[in-house]
């Protein structure tokens, strides 16, 4: 068995550039905590009506004692609630999503906010929003807030195209 | 001795054509859908949200599913022939097999053009389709299970009549995409049989989601490269031949094989990054997995280029460059060659952008993710299928091909137009542009900017479907052509002649007791978790 020292060269840059790579995910993920929404965390979709959290009047946001925004939709055939939600950029935020029926998904355009919406589970989402990013976006306000649209980005049955609402970003 | 140069293909002919004319047969029908969906969502016509997502269903279930599975069989049959140098045993089975597909994808495709299963290529539960589309899909899947038998113990049985000698590349290639088949659909397999199936029929009124998609992810990774093998053969076994020139290295060949039935298995999770069931973790660690995958790619460019290089400076290339003007780029073999491994660069440079953990979120389910799987698919995979058709066709019917003229011209329209499809995509999956919706009613202004480039991705999807209808045109004209003298399929050889490899790398004993270990660590704690956390299952929702 013989490999061309060519090759054992570029095996060995191959190796190097994957190992590049993969460190640098496992270092972002841990130095700048950036973690996917993975807190696994189980809820009953057919009785959120009668859950403390997802209660029609508990949706929408609050801030938190320790000052964290923290905003509750519920994600249903084809409807997002609240329909509009506000929250402050450069804030940190927990959004804490759940689905009434099937698989839905969440995305808010120039953010970070992209969650699946899996029924069975809570979908819980920490960022910051920027409001440079989200203005790119966004349509701006009179009163200087920018609103970005918030759509499910999951296929959930043949409306799937309507479900979505809306987002006003107002600045730090 | 070294590998066989080759072999005759009768004892396959009828059974390869049957299986390849109904894979490229069903793929040229799923291309015309592919750009009714270009014209629904560029607003060039309006149907409606059902006519788009059944449309999406089905393009989706035959190029992903019939068009791959297909033709892998009817390829593999052709490599095992030749490779092996004898006739394939078993045909029986192999029939067997080809009638169960062929039912189960008529099925299928019958529920889906109904309307009773909307529910996309990759399931989506608890939405629910009509219980015929989950037993369809199932027989596709169980009947391709005679190709890998098969596979299997040819490979084994020519182990045993020749010790010591290495078993040829090609044939190696295809038993590691045997192998990783039958590991790829123990996923999607439980999924169908234990959650869909009852679900459908109404035996079980509500499904665990969480671990339908967690099984679900097992298949979703492995399932690219059991499409990928067979094109990394076609690669390794045909291309340098066709381009006048000698493989750079089989041993490579052979590490690059290993890596990808190994690595590909225990990584899947990265299909559900941001998935709510799964814990940070594991996601990680199969973050790092999918990194790895990227090697045996990096290996089979390095070793197709070497290869090519050798090719062209025998035809007389000089030069850092020179060699490259010199390659036969007439021959359809070489030109797909050559565009597989371009197209691979950008199609795997997306996947891993979409293999990095926290990237992920900012392209998943947008149009990005489309650019990426179409370019992957669409581009080395399926070009690589077009190139291997052009090499067999003549040695199974016995008539030169109709027009190499036109097998080239098929193969570059292909390409462009692919790259003009998937460029812009890129682009608005940058922007945020969500994939799979019929049309978008939000913001306009935002959604004037993602659509300014629909005439563009449209004239690209126009493209290859001009280059599909050449296909069928050819290969169809090719059965009744001027007939071939030489019916002999001759695979490249090696640089340097392999006597002996390792028996590491010519057999996958310790490899499948490794994945044993690997996918242990990998899958029992994200799959086992179900079972004691409380799950609440979802109702099911939709066509049955």
């Amino acid at each position: 068995m013989s490999v061309h020292p060519l090759e054992r060269r570029w095996m060995a840059i191959s190796v190097l550039l994957v190992a590049v790579m993969g460190g640098l995910v496992v270092y972002t993920a841990y130095a700048s905590r950036l973690h996917p929404p993975s807190n696994v965390e189980t809820i009953d979709s057919t009785r959120l009506h009668l859950t403390a959290e997802f209660a029609e009047d508990h949706l929408g946001v609050e801030r938190a004692k320790d000052g964290t925004v923290v905003a509750r939709l519920v994600m249903a055939r084809y409807m997002v609630h609240p329909q509009e939600i506000t929250l402050p950029a450069g804030t940190p935020i927990v959004l804490r999503v759940a689905s009434a029926d099937v698989l839905h998904g969440l995305h808010v355009v120039g953010t970070n906010i992209g969650t699946q919406v899996v029924p069975g589970y809570v979908a819980e989402v920490h960022t910051t929003i920027r409001f440079d990013s989200v203005a790119k976006y966004g349509t701006a306000n009179p009163d200087g807030s920018v609103t970005v649209p918030l759509f499910c980005n999951e296929y959930c049955g043949l409306g799937h195209q309507s479900m979505w609402g809306r987002v006003r970003v107002t600045r730090p | 001795m070294s590998t066989p140069a080759g072999g005759n293909l009768g004892s396959v002919r009828r059974l390869a054509l049957a299986h390849m004319w109904v894979a490229f047969a069903l793929f040229a029908v799923a291309c015309v859908l592919g750009v009714y969906q270009l014209l629904e969502r560029g607003h060039f016509v309006r149907t409606s949200a059902a006519a788009y997502y059944g449309s999406t269903t089905l393009h989706g279930v035959v190029q992903a599913f019939v068009l791959t599975t297909f033709f892998i069989v009817g390829f593999g049959y052709c490599v095992t022939a030749a490779s092996l140098g004898r006739p394939i045993r078993r045909t029986g089975l192999a029939w067997l097999g080809f009638w169960t597909m062929l039912v189960g994808s008529v099925v299928a495709a019958l529920s889906i053009a109904a309307g009773k299963a909307t529910v996309l290529y990759t399931f989506y539960p608890p939405i629910v389709a009509h219980w015929t589309f989950y037993a369809g899909a199932a027989l596709l899947l169980v009947g391709s299970l005679a190709w890998t038998w098969i596979t299997i113990a040819e490979t084994v049985s020519w182990k045993t009549e020749n010790p010591g000698r290495p078993v040829p590349l090609a044939q190696f290639g295809m038993t590691a995409a045997a192998v990783l088949w039958a590991w790829t659909l123990v996923g999607v397999v439980v999924e169908v049989v234990f959650q869909l199936l009852p679900l459908s029929l109404g035996l079980t009124p509500a499904i665990d989601v969480g671990l339908a998609r967690t099984l679900f992810s097992w298949t979703l990774h492995p399932i690219v490269y059991f499409w990928l093998i067979p094109a990394y053969v076609a690669l390794y076994a045909l291309v340098p031949k066709s381009a006048g020139g000698y493989l750079f290295s089989d041993e490579v060949g052979r590490i690059a094989f290993v890596m990808l039935l190994v690595f590909s298995l225990p990584i899947g999770l990265h299909h559900i990054f941001v998935d709510p069931e799964q814990a940070a973790g594991w996601k990680l660690m199969h973050a790092l997995g999918t990194f790895l995958v990227a090697v045996p790619t990096l290996l089979t460019g390095f070793t197709i280029t070497a290869s090519l290089e050798t090719a062209g400076r025998l035809r007389g290339g000089k030069g850092l460059f020179g060699w490259i003007g010199r390659l036969p780029w007439s021959e359809p073999v070489t030109l797909g060659g050559i565009l597989a491994v371009i197209v691979l660069l950008p199609g795997g440079f997306g996947g891993l952008v979409n293999a990095s953990y926290a990237m992920n979120v900012m392209v998943h389910n947008t149009a990005w993710i489309t650019a990426h799987f179409h370019l992957i698919l669409g581009g080395t995979v399926v070009t690589m299928y077009f190139a291997s058709a052009y090499a067999l066709w003549p040695k199974l019917t016995g008539h030169r091909l109709h027009s190499k003229g036109m097998a080239t011209a098929q193969i570059w329209l292909w390409v462009v137009g692919l790259l003009v499809l998937t460029v812009p995509w890129h682009y608005q999956g940058l922007l945020g542009m969500p994939r799979r919706v019929a049309y978008m009613p939000y913001d306009p202004a935002l959604v004037a900017r993602w659509e300014r480039w629909n005439a563009l991705i449209l004239a690209g999807g126009v493209l290859m479907v001009l280059s599909a209808v050449l296909l069928v045109v050819n290969l169809l004209l090719t059965h009744g052509g001027a007939s071939e003298e030489d019916r002999e399929l001759v695979f490249a050889d090696a640089l340097e002649p392999v006597v002996r490899v390792p028996a590491l790398l010519n057999g996958f004993t310790v490899w499948n007791w490794l994945l044993v270990a690997l996918m242990a660590l990998s899958w029992a704690y994200p799959i086992g978790q179900f079972f004691f956390i409380g799950v609440h299952k979802a109702l099911a929702w939709g066509f049955r």
